[in-house]
């Protein structure tokens, strides 16, 4: 019951803000300068075919009653034609938006192993050199852009040592398994196909890699500074002097209490993730969203650039209520504190 | 001697220069104190040492670096793609600019982007905390909060790229776009902590003395938020400089031929992996600088013990 309510009151939240995110989407496609019917149809068209398409589009109307028809075929999933690639924007997102999502959970997934691992590790080895290892890289992974690590990663990686693929979700001469869900991986699986499965996992890993390694860092420094925080509780000695082993006092009692944060910043950081993958997937020429929200936006393509951030407010939005209620989970105060506050 | 000459002696009536003086002292013994502890920590030195040099360098580029010509559209094909060496230390780029000289000088509008968009942001977004969290609960608080709650709802970079894409690219309007999506952050943090302040019992008593509300908001609330608020700056200083160097890097940012940091790795990125100095030595500069402002940010936190950021 508690659940539901506060499930309900933050739905209701995002709609809200889900539609103030669309009216400054719809702003800023209008701040653009230019007519979107002659955009649309090219400078060679002539004036009536632009005059009637101008009707259709409603760009005669005053703003208001503009933004209330583009909302209503929003919400219908229908922006229109992307001025790029000429299909309907909405299949546009439904071919690029899997191999997207199949890129940032991998990423996501490196960055929970990765930073939960790292940070545990330093913990563990607290102040001696395996600590300060992770320490000193940690913050360089914070301070690098993600978009520099995918370079490196490429260079060296990739063409350099040539131990993986560097560019496209799968090689030459390997046939794409029939697509179910658009991610490469489980399609291939689901076909029974374990070579276009390996192939299109190693063409993941380094893509993949780059996007996680910020917020990998950011975790492994997080997971560390709680952990070690918690160490000197006495809980925790007095687990020790019961002679519980320290890898369950480790891996147990220490490990689930020092999360709530990590789990906290991991939610922002894999819902940002989306954005970071804006350069990655251009660098490493993925097919997902982000490349093409990027190149809609290096175009000017209105509809597909609307399109994508709503998409990525949606995505956003939805994976802070799930993180929200997963910290709820770990910890039952801030439950009782959400419950009592309201 | 009488009794209160006596008095006089030993303890001089206070004057307004008097306290003026002891003031002085007080906050120059605080700020000894402050060094102290901030220097207690190696990194926070190297932090503080890091930003200092690259402001120092990007004041004086045309003095330090060694070829100030090649920022200007420039081209020497006898010296093109040299890899680094004792005459250029970082090596030379496709058309046979020094790349160290570049770097130094994309220091400059690295830098003009961060101290622009925290200028126009911080004041904003402080203010709007301050009203929001003064008015706790009222409608002024709703409509502030949940507009800066649409704000937060998509990632900077994304509204940022958005913004800066319809118009024009260049710097000017890059600052801008990422400007209109930084504020909330400061309102966010200022309406956090404007909302434990107000219960205060000095918040109290200036509204039962009658205070104006400009007068609690400013001269009460204000002053004691002024570290937290610091320490934030520090580190969005490298927040602006990473985004500033990826829009850039898609060719919204600077423009070539002058040196833009995230430029210059993607004008360099077409020649790798062979002419690799070309880009990576501009990146590991983004790398440098944001570092620096990382390592002076977590001083300056560990300094102010303000954990809320």
């Amino acid at each position: 019951m508690r659940l539901l309510s506060f499930l309900a009151r933050r739905i209701f939240q995002a709609v809200f803000v889900l539609l103030g995110l669309s009216m400054l989407i719809f702003v800023i496609a209008r701040v653009m300068p230019g007519d979107p019917a002659r955009t649309a149809l090219g400078a060679r068209a002539p004036q009536w075919v632009v005059d009637r398409l101008r009707e259709d589009m409603h760009l005669n109307d005053p703003l208001p009653v503009q933004y209330y028809f583009w909302l209503r075929d929003a919400l219908q999933g229908d922006f229109g034609i992307s001025l790029f690639t000429r299909r309907e924007v909405a299949d546009d997102v439904k071919e690029f938006l899997p191999a997207s999502v199949e890129l940032v959970l991998v990423a996501g997934l490196i960055t929970a192993v990765g930073g939960i691992g790292l940070g545990t590790l330093s913990a563990r080895y607290k102040d001696t050199w395996i600590d300060n290892l992770v320490r000193v890289i940690s913050y360089a992974g914070v301070v690098t852009p993600a978009f520099v690590f995918a370079i490196l990663f490429l260079l060296l990686f990739g063409l350099e040592l040539g131990w993986l693929p560097a560019i496209g979700r799968l090689s030459e001469g390997i046939i794409a398994p029939p697509r179910l869900t658009g991610l490469m991986t489980v399609d291939s699986l689901l076909a029974g196909r374990p070579d276009a499965f390996w192939d299109a996992l190693k063409h993941l890993i380094l893509p993949a890699a780059a996007l996680a390694m910020g917020s990998l860092s950011q975790e492994a420094r997080i997971t560390r500074s709680t952990m070690a925080d918690n160490l000197t509780k006495d809980y925790i000695a007095a687990e020790r002097a019961l002679g519980i082993p320290d890898r369950i006092v480790m891996g147990r009692f220490l490990l689930k209490p020092s999360l709530i944060p990590t789990v906290s910043i991991f939610g922002l950081d894999f819902a940002a993730s989306f954005s970071n993958a804006f350069l990655v997937e251009l660098i490493f020429n993925w097919a997902g969203l982000s490349r093409y929200g990027m190149n809609a936006m290096l175009r000017k393509d209105l509809n597909a650039i609307s399109a994508v951030i709503l998409i990525l407010g949606v995505l956003f939005i939805t994976v802070n209520i799930l993180v929200d209620l997963i910290v709820g989970a770990l910890d039952p105060r801030i439950r009782l504190r959400a419950a009592t506050s309201e | 001697m009488t009794h209160q000459a006596e008095a006089r002696e030993f303890a001089p009536t206070l004057t307004r220069s008097r306290v003026r003086e002891l003031e002085r002292k007080n906050r120059l013994d605080n700020l000894g104190r402050a060094w102290y502890k901030f220097s207690r920590n190696p990194l926070s030195i190297v932090g503080a040492a890091t930003v200092l040099i690259v402001t120092l360098l990007a004041i004086f580029a045309p003095f330090v670096a060694p070829y100030p010509e090649h920022v200007k559209p420039f081209t020497d094909f006898a010296n093109a793609s040299l890899p680094p060496s004792l005459t250029h230390a970082f090596g030379t780029d496709e058309i046979g600019r020094d790349i160290l000289s570049r770097v130094i000088f994309g220091f400059r509008d690295a830098l003009l982007m961060g101290v622009t968009v925290l200028a126009l942001v911080v004041p904003v977004g402080v203010l709007l905390g301050l009203v929001a969290g003064y008015f706790h609960g009222t409608r002024i608080d709703t409509v502030i909060m949940r507009l800066t709650d649409i704000f937060l709802a998509v990632p900077p970079l994304v509204l940022a790229l958005a913004i800066a894409s319809v118009l024009k690219p260049n710097l000017f309007n890059a600052m801008m776009a990422v400007s209109l999506m930084w504020w909330p952050w400061y309102t966010r943090l200022v309406y956090g902590l404007t909302s434990a302040l107000r219960n205060e019992f000095f918040v109290a008593s200036a509204e039962t003395l009658g205070a104006s509300t400009s007068h609690i908001l400013f001269r009460e609330l204000l002053p004691n938020m002024v570290s937290p608020i610091f320490t934030k700056m520090s580190l969005d200083m490298g927040w602006v400089i990473i985004i500033g160097s990826m829009l850039s890097y898609v060719g919204l940012g600077v423009q070539p031929p002058k040196p833009g940091l995230g430029t210059m790795v993607a004008s360099g990125a077409k020649f790798l992996p062979d002419l690799w100095w070309i880009s990576i030595f501009p990146g590991l500069a983004i790398v440098v600088v944001v570092l620096g402002f990382n390592l002076l940010g977590d001083g300056l936190r560990d300094l102010f013990a303000a954990e809320e950021i």
